[in-house]
């Protein structure tokens, strides 16, 4: 049998409800997958950076991130992910349920990894987590190195 | 609307192959094809005999080129304002993971290694086209230069 790495995952989002649909979602498509949440962009920053209660937390190997959230937006998120050069090779992906052209670009342009819309449709919302665990957790090579901060 | 994909590969057969199978994938997908990096960068920025090209949706890009490598060209579309948001998905046998950590350094979208196997070849095309071209969204806007 082969091992089971765990795969790292932190979702950036504030609707509790949307947070319990990706965390059953993904648990239902891989049991691998350890799922941190952060509820709004200042708190995925100290996440990633290991400020305060978060001096343990582990490097995430992808990153979900809604782009409306308290204190701190989305696209300024990823604006410091995508700076940071100890953070920047972590793919990003933006989850979202703007479809606005003006995001779509923005975000490309902030050099987020992918940008997805969430489905308001139950059955699509699972299917497209279940994409993302397909394509992003098993088909991606994603980078292995933990580098140090 | 037909979608737009630039393939920069320079081994007939792996060409033959993507072709293969995106035509069974995607009836709607035109690829267009760049044997090596010099090709692709006159494709993107239009020059020469590719003064009519179409800006492609996605890019799929090989690492290993002549002329000039795919880190290059990697590097090239992703400063430039106009290009640097065109999704560019590194397609290689490479899985060193220095390629990978420099890959997305460089800001390549994502980074997927060519399966030796025939069935798995396919099958990520097919992946590439459901993930990329079914759920992702893509940024519609045609600007020009």
């Amino acid at each position: 049998m082969k091992p089971i790495i765990p795969t790292t995952l932190l979702l950036v989002e504030d609707s509790p409800g949307d947070v319990r649909l990706t965390q059953e979602a993904f648990r239902d498509a891989n049991q691998a997958i350890r799922l941190h949440v952060a509820w709004d962009g200042a708190e995925a920053m100290a996440f990633l950076n290991r400020q305060g209660a978060n001096i343990n937390a582990p490097r995430p190997d992808l990153i979900l991130l809604d782009l409306n959230l308290p204190k701190m937006d989305g696209r300024e998120v990823l604006a410091q992910i995508k700076e940071d050069e100890n953070l920047k090779t972590i793919p990003t992906v933006i989850l979202t349920t703007s479809a606005a052209e003006a995001d779509i670009d923005k975000s490309y342009r902030l050099r987020a990894n992918c940008y997805l819309n969430k489905p308001v449709d139950l059955e699509a919302f699972e299917a497209l987590v279940m994409s993302i665990n397909d394509f992003w957790l098993t088909k991606v090579k994603l980078p292995q190195l933990r580098q140090a901060g | 609307m037909p979608i737009e994909v630039l393939l920069v590969e320079d081994s007939p057969g792996d060409v033959r192959l993507t072709q293969e199978a995106f035509r069974d994938a995607n009836s709607t997908i035109h690829l267009s094809v760049a044997t090596d990096g010099v090709e692709a960068m006159a494709f993107l920025k239009r020059l020469g005999t590719h003064a009519n090209s179409p800006r492609p949706d996605l890019i799929l890009l090989d690492l290993n080129l002549p002329k000039m490598d795919g880190r290059e060209v990697l590097a090239h579309i992703k400063e430039d304002e106009d290009l640097k948001t065109i999704p560019t998905v590194i397609l290689t046998t490479s899985d060193a993971e220095s390629d990978v950590v420099r890959s997305y350094q460089l800001q390549a979208n994502c980074y997927l290694t060519k399966p030796v196997q025939l069935d798995a070849f396919e099958a990520l095309v097919k992946s590439i086209n459901d993930f990329w071209l079914t759920k992702a969204k893509l940024p519609q806007q045609r600007q020009t230069v």
